[in-house]
């Protein structure tokens, strides 16, 4: 409903992980494919084979440069879906009820047969989350893949959501952050998981990892060089040197 | 943020027709019959044409019915609710003038209440946004009432009222502005605290994630028009106030009131284009383009 | 009005059934679940039980369901009836088509095989496709392998008788420390990724060689933005520093590589016995000895009677101080510093973290060993180091830096996957006898040990259209798809007749100098007709290429047809298991369109090639269904490994078994055959794989060797350019082939940076290829096209401040060759002097059902305009191919130009005329929903 529960049971949701994403734009495309087929309405493309083709997407991957003073530059790719919000703007602004976060486990959707198509949640949205289908009219939404991860249909090992399932690198992990033994709450523990823009207090419940520090030797000494330090300056020497080696080497003890 | 053209007209034109009613509903000595009748017709008409075209963008607007359910929570819901509830009081305030010939002077108060609820609940549905810091200020409220009751007194023809509300919600605009061209830096938000990654330095945006604009961008971003952006807020204020209180005070007649109220009208749209148009939506940092 | 929160079907049907089979978005050949709803695809997704990607799926895969349903694709045979490049095509019944086809083709057969052309792009049934060729007697066969990586896939066979490519990989699970070069994606798309995810999960650390940052380099924990072309200076300071700290696994040197073969002094050439054994010096006896007996305890350092050992000639050679780090820092880009922690890092993880498996190994010397130690460093490569005319030498200092550490094949480290490890020896060498009316003596791709086994005729003139295994590429294995059409334009070295060519887009993307092919396609002979008289082309879609033949055979989608993905070709291994696959009809094709194995196979019978027939001239196979079963390619063994037998027991070598593709789509279109954990490592020594191999037919008997560190075969090429012989080079190819072939791995300046005015053209130009697009087939996918609809010119911040360049701006882009117009696009992490785009973006008008104002064919473009066949002139009135001199890989990525700010134009130029399309143009909207 409109009103956000109190507290869910469960708070499902993903961990991306910045450090291991490609960027390779698969979790776009089976997101794309699995919920086009499923939940609700298809999400469609307008000028699919035209000039701005322009397609509903959950899910879609952006790609980003940092850059500091005196360090290499840096490329991010980073994925971004709807983050399941605790305190979910997009459902409180909806009027129709359309919008809503269960109690079970915290997936904010949208029941397509009430909405209306105002598009007031997707201005609510601070992260992009949500798109207006064009040629259905109503509010599109990552789903969490609700309709796979409890799927009795479904082996096992497959109840959990399109993207994660088909990450080729592994770079995106999904479960319970209500409890903290669960894969994902492991990670944001030990890898330091954050959240996007705070500052406006959504509290969302889908967390990044940071990536990890790059580029340490483009400035740090090295502490390798001991593992450098020459046996030889010259093929003379070299020879004699590996002439020592080798008569060093035991020969091969295990032969027999 | 797109300045959709269904919305700058249900916020120009319901405004003004909501500030119409609430004056109507307070006024000591209505008019009455015909006059009243004249009265209520525009009003109702900008009333009710702005929303109307509200509905326009809807992506299902026979399913409109249901947008009345979650008042408890959804501005948007409570403006629907307000609005019926408030057109209704007023219409029955307004059948009993002109068919009755009778005053109901506490329906008249009440239903004022209402319409100026209504433009209240319309400013929320901007105000409330924190995704958009140019709106998300309870001066945002302000700004809506002070539109919707100087346009009202100045179609129902209280000049002088009018006047000095001109020159009150041009001091409001002038507030609104400068205090929006600040909200989003003041916000703190940023693509390095949109992506988190602020603490490894500046964050660009390489490349969108699909090449040609999408929903967000064309709904969020609109940067053409922000170019002329100075230009535009004078020329607002211009026709929304400065040519009005010009014409009335040259002269006081239905030509140059007409004009001074199309010259109103057309600046409130100016307005409420750049209102839009000037928004700038936190989604615009991940497309590294506001 | 409480608020119910609304019942939602949690457990909706996913699919009325699912079809296994395997992904063609990419040559990455993943398996697939089709999930289908009434018959048609519905969805899908990765087979979590494939050893390629065990459940995994790329954007590409997963977006199969718009390619199969694609309006670009063909429906009918079509015949040219406006002039060649107009698109103006009548639809013909298949009967008319094949009889077309038939009547120019026995023509040639009989009389003139040569005068036939077949090359076959990116082809996935290459064993088949060249077995026709072989049949129909041509010597021009290849497949785009001379275009792509012919430097890694020889340069990684000539050293160590097996590639990166998609034929081995890191030890992903026990690697420490992962080194990557040039690669932006690689055929082994799905499982680099999950590599790179297996490795950073564990936190382990990945080094990231390419002059661009995005993609895998993006994730790599160090970047080496290094500079174009010069990957080989920067491998050989690396060996340099190595070899000089010592920090070199000598043991395995000693056992496993020709390190410790003594060269003769007058030859160059290895000295032998009389077995033709190469000797070493054994350590403990003094002697002279076999590599290979029991117990040789080989010496790196020996000299005897002043022959020297390969490793003796190594320290000289790279002990040298221009390779120390300080002499290569700035012709790299790399500092010295880095160029030192990194060989630093490599030593480190090398050998004071080597890791022990406990499992006991016997070699080929009938040596045991307790246990297997590991190096857990490894290394992958592709066409960043490779693409270069410097390319198959870069490709062979890398193999050296990989096994001076002792990495290859050995925990952590590289490993092959089957049938690879397999040496030089045990390949072909090529073949390209022309006998009219006779099929080849043999396969038509090899590896030439030296000049005998050029393809040459009495002359010295090559015998091949594309002058593969000439003087001016000896080593070229995988032919050279990209002269073909030049050559057959300039009748060098003679004219053919009918260019028959398979999935390459020749006149677009796979071309270099682009808008030169499309003249040459159309160019006319004086008496009016065509200069490459008939092309026959099969394509499944509307592509460039289909305007310029005369004759279109339509193939089905890969849902539509069946497949073989066979272990006589590129199979889908694992280094821990030989695996083979199939594809076969999930759906049957609305269109009248046919597979082209099929129909190659009619063709061969109504050809009438005897290995296409039966005894009594009926057809030998029905389709390639039944080829791939009932085909032996010896007795008992065949495309497919798995079940076979009558009884389908059989796995390698058995009898043919009609039930096989049944048993296949079984398994879910795979079948895998796991090699024992004894066998699991080591293998080019190790007995118990050498057996395993044998027992699978990989090869008939055990076939151990020696890493080549020193290669003989090089030498003799050489030694032939020293005018020794009685076959040698021509006068003006001697001084390079004496150069380039150096049997030790040297490096030197890509060819065009040799040729051109790097003042002048100081900038490197590069194309990437997107991880979602395949090619120049992604466009037509609706979902895919979405990700990469444009691709701009990404340029360095130095030039992009140098230039004065804003956000949306435009450049021309000139090289010594042709001048393009584009967007361009600032990227900070990247090489300072390199600018980049991503590949085959840009489309011609009309083509692949889509709109003439398509981003594609408005903003898009091709880098390939800038990039020519031939060197600019030197002066010397000869043309010099812009390839490598020993593979003939074309050098992509030697391309200098210089850039222009320019005003915005109205398209990218140049805006080539529109083609007319074959085929209709898509809907304006999709809602694709199959169950409703
Ligand atoms: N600038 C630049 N140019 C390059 C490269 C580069 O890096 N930079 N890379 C080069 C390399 S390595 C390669 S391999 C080439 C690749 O270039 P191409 O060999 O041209 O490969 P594709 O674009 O994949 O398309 C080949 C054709 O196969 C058709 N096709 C697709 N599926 C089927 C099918 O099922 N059946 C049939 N019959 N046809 C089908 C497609 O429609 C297309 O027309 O490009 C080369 N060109
Ligand atoms: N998604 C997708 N996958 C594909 C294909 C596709 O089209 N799409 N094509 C397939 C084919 S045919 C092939 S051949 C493979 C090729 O796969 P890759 O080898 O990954 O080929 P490219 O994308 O051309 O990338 C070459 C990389 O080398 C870098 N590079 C260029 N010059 C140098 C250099 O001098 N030194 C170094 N260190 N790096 C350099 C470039 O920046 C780029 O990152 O991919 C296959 N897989
Ligand atoms: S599939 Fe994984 S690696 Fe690829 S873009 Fe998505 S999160 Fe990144
Ligand atoms: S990410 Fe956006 S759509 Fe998702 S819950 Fe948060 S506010 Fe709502
Ligand atoms: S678009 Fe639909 S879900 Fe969103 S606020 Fe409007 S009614 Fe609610
Ligand atoms: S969880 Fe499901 S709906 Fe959400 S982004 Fe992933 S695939 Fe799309
Ligand atoms: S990598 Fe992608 S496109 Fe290639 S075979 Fe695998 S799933 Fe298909
Ligand atoms: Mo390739």
């Amino acid at each position: 409903m409109t009103t956000l529960p109190q507290s869910t049971e469960k708070k499902l949701g993903l961990v991306i992980d910045l450090d291991t994403c490609v960027g390779c734009h698969a979790c776009v495309i089976s997101c794309k494919g699995w919920n086009t087929e499923n939940y609700g309405a298809p999400l469609s493309d307008q000028n699919p084979y035209g000039d701005e083709p322009m397609g509903t997407f959950l899910n879609r991957v952006h790609s980003y440069e940092v850059t500091s003073p005196g360090e290499t530059a840096k490329t991010v790719h980073f994925p971004k879906s709807c983050l399941h919000c605790e305190n979910a703007p997009c459902v409180t602004v909806c009027p129709t009820g359309a919008s809503y976060k269960r109690q079970e486990d915290g997936i904010v959707l949208v029941n397509e047969k009430d909405c209306i198509g105002c598009g007031l949640c997707a201005w609510a949205c601070p992260y992009g989350a949500r798109e207006l289908d064009q040629a259905e009219g109503v509010m599109k939404k990552c789903t969490l893949c609700v309709d796979r991860i409890y799927n009795e249909n479904l082996p096992e090992v497959d109840r959990t959501p399109a993207c994660v399932r088909t990450c080729p690198a592994g770079a995106r992990h999904f479960g319970d952050f209500a409890d903290p033994e669960s894969n994902v709450s492991k990670l944001t523990a030990e890898r330091g998981g954050m959240d996007l823009m705070p500052e406006l207090n959504t509290a969302p419940v889908n967390k990044y990892l940071p990536p990890r520090p790059k580029d340490t030797w483009d400035f740090e000494e090295s502490v390798l060089a001991p593992f450098l330090a020459p046996v030889a300056e010259e093929t003379t020497g070299f020879l004699g040197w590996l002439d020592k080696q080798l008569s060093k080497l035991p020969g091969d003890k295990e032969t027999n | 943020m797109h300045p959709a053209p269904s919305v700058i007209i249900f916020t120009t034109l319901s405004g003004i027709g909501f500030g119409m009613l609430a004056w109507l509903g307070i006024d000591a000595t209505p008019p009455q019959g015909w006059v009243a009748f004249a009265f209520f017709f525009i009003a109702y008409a900008l009333a009710v044409g702005g929303l109307i075209s509200s509905t326009f963008h809807l992506g299902h607007p026979e399913r409109a019915l249901k947008a009345f359910t979650q008042w408890r929570t959804s501005w948007l819901s409570r403006e629907g609710v307000c609005a019926v509830a408030g057109l209704c009081v007023i219409g029955l305030y307004a059948a009993a003038l002109i068919f009755l010939g009778t005053h109901l002077p506490i329906l008249g108060w009440i239903g004022a209440a209402l319409s100026l609820l209504t433009v209240f609940t319309t400013s929320m549905i901007y105000g409330q946004l924190a995704t958009i810091p140019r709106w998300n200020t309870p001066l945002t409220s302000v700004l809506y009432l002070a539109y919707a009751l100087t346009g009202g007194a100045l179609l129902t023809g209280r000049v002088s009222i009018a006047i000095t509300l001109l020159l009150v919600t041009t001091a409001v605009q002038i507030m609104w502005w400068l205090r929006g061209d600040k909200a989003f830096a003041d916000r703190g938000s940023s693509l390095e605290t949109a992506t988190g990654l602020g603490n490894l330095g500046t964050v660009r945006s390489v490349a969108h994630p699909h090449t040609s604009p999408n929903y967000l961008m064309k709904e969020f971003i609109h940067v053409v028009g922000r170019k002329h952006a100075q230009k535009l807020r004078i020329i607002s204020l211009i026709l929304m106030a400065g040519l009005p209180i010009l014409l009335l005070s040259i002269h006081v007649g239905h030509i140059f009131a007409l004009l001074a109220v199309l010259s109103h009208v057309a600046g409130v749209a100016t307005s409420r284009w750049l209102f839009f148009a000037e928004a700038e939506h936190t989604v615009g940092l991940y497309y590294g383009m506001r | 009005m409480p608020f119910k929160q609304p019942d939602i079907d949690t457990s909706p049907k996913v699919s009325d059934e699912i079809r296994k089979t395997t992904c063609y978005m990419c040559a990455c050949r993943c398996g697939i679940n089709v999930h289908m709803k009434d018959g048609k695809v519905a969805y899908i997704e990765g087979n979590r039980d494939h050893p390629v990607n065990q459940g995994v799926l790329c954007a590409k895969g997963s977006a199969g369901i718009m390619q199969v349903n694609a309006p670009s694709r063909l429906r009918k045979p079509l015949k040219r009836v406006g002039p060649r490049g107009s698109g103006e095509y009548q639809e013909i019944s298949w009967e008319e088509a094949m009889s077309t086809a038939v009547g120019w083709l026995t023509e040639l057969h009989e009389t003139a095989p040569h005068k036939l052309a077949f090359f076959t792009g990116r082809d996935q049934s290459q064993s088949f496709t060249s077995f026709w060729a072989q049949h129909f007697g041509t010597p021009n066969y290849a497949a785009h392998g001379g275009f792509c990586s012919v430097n890694m896939a020889a340069g990684g066979i000539y050293t160590m008788g097996g590639a990166f490519w998609e034929f081995g990989q890191p030890d992903w699970d026990h690697t420490k420390l992962f080194m990557l070069f040039g690669v932006a994606e690689d055929h082994d798309s799905n499982p680099i990724k999950m590599g790179i995810g297996k490795i950073k999960a564990r936190g382990a650390k990945v080094i990231g060689v390419n002059p661009v940052r995005n993609g895998y380099n993006a994730v790599a924990d160090e970047w080496v933005g290094i500079t174009p072309g010069t990957d080989g200076l920067f491998i050989l300071a690396l060996v340099h520093e190595l070899m000089k700290a010592g920090k070199i696994d000598l043991d395995y040197l000693a056992q496993f590589t020709n390190a410790p073969v003594l060269i003769d002094k007058d030859t160059g050439l290895f000295l032998r016995d009389d077995d033709g054994k190469p000797l070493v010096m054994d350590r403990i006896t003094g002697k002279l000895t076999p590599f290979d007996q029991k117990d040789v305890q080989p010496s790196l350092s020996a000299t005897h009677e002043g022959h020297r050992t390969v490793m003796g000639l190594m320290a000289e050679k790279y002990l040298d101080p221009k390779y120390a780090p300080e002499a290569v820092a700035e012709a790299t880009g790399v500092s010295a510093k880095k160029i030192k922690t990194i060989a630093a890092e490599l030593a480190r993880v090398a050998f004071d973290e080597a890791i022990e498996l406990d499992r006991e190994w016997t070699d080929f010397r009938g040596n045991t060993h307790s246990k297997m130690t590991g190096r857990p460093v490894s290394m992958h490569a592709m066409r960043g180091i490779s693409a270069h005319s410097n390319g198959f030498q870069t490709c062979r200092a890398l193999h050296v830096l990989q096994i001076l550490l002792g990495t290859v094949e050995t925990p952590g480290g590289f490993r092959f996957k089957p049938p690879y490890p397999k040496p030089v020896e045990a390949h072909p060498t090529p073949h390209g006898d022309r006998r009219p009316g006779k099929a080849l003596e043999g396969p038509h791709l090899g590896f030439p040990r030296g000049p005998e086994d050029l393809l040459l005729d009495s002359d010295g003139n090559p015998q091949r259209i594309d002058k593969a295994f000439s003087w001016e590429n000896p080593m070229s294995a995988h032919g050279l798809m990209h002269m073909v059409i030049s050559n057959a334009y300039a009748q060098d070295p003679y004219p053919i007749d009918t260019l028959f060519m398979y999935m390459a887009n020749m006149s677009w993307n796979s071309s270099m100098n682009t808008s030169g092919v499309i003249e040459m396609l159309t160019a006319r002979n004086d008496s009016g007709g065509y200069r490459i008289p008939r092309i026959i082309y099969s394509d499944a879609y509307s592509s460039e290429m289909v305007a310029y033949a005369d004759l279109i055979l339509p193939d089905t989608t890969y849902l539509e047809r069946h497949d073989c993905i066979s272990l006589l070709d590129r199979p889908i291994c694992e280094a821990d298991g030989a695996a083979d696959a199939i594809r076969w009809p999930v759906i049957e094709p609305d269109r009248e369109v046919r597979g082209f194995q099929s129909v190659l196979i009619e063709l061969g019978a109504r050809i009438g090639l005897p290995a296409f027939m039966k005894e009594d001239g009926s057809p030998k196979w029905k389709d390639y269904a039944d080829y791939i079963v009932n085909h032996e390619r010896k007795p008992g063994i065949g495309p497919l490994s798995g079940w076979r037998g009558e009884d389908g027991d059989k796995t390698g070598r058995g009898a043919v078994n009609p039930d096989q593709m049944d048993a296949y789509i079984e398994n879910g279109g795979f079948h895998i055959h796991h090699v024992p954990s004894e066998a699991a490592y080591y293998k080019p020594w190790n007995a118990a794989y050498q057996d395993w191999a044998v027992d699978l037919g990989l090869y008939d008997s055990p076939q151990p060797y020696l890493f080549q560190l020193y290669s003989e075969p090089m030498r003799k090429f050489q030694r032939a350019a020293e005018g020794h012989g009685d076959r040698v080079p021509p006068e003006h190819l001697r001084d390079r082939l004496k150069e380039v072939m150096d049997p030790l791995p040297i490096w030197y300046e890509p060819f065009e940076e040799q040729a051109v005015n790097t003042k002048e053209y100081p900038i490197h130009a590069l194309t990437q290829r997107p991880m979602a697009m395949y090619h120049s087939w992604g466009a037509q996918n609706a979902w895919l096209r979405q990700l990469h609809g444009k691709n701009p010119l990404y340029v360095p911040q130095k030039l992009w401040d140098e230039h004065g360049f804003k956000e949306g701006d435009w450049a021309r882009v000139t090289s010594t060759h042709g001048s393009i117009t584009v967007p361009v696009a600032l990227q900070a992490a990247l090489n300072e002097n390199t600018v980049w785009t991503w590949n085959a973006i840009g489309k011609r008008k009309g083509a692949w059902a889509l709109s003439e104002d398509a981003p594609e064919a408005r903003e898009g473009f091709l880098l390939n305009h800038l990039i020519h066949e031939l060197l600019p002139p030197k002066g010397d009135g000869l043309r010099w191919a812009n390839s490598d001199p020993i593979t003939g890989q074309a050098a992509w990525f030697d391309l200098r130009v210089k850039i222009e700010r320019v005003d915005t134009p109205a398209e990218a130029q140049p805006a080539m005329q529109p083609l007319k399309s074959p085929v209709e143009q898509g809907p304006d909207t999709l809602e694709w929903k199959v169950g409703k």
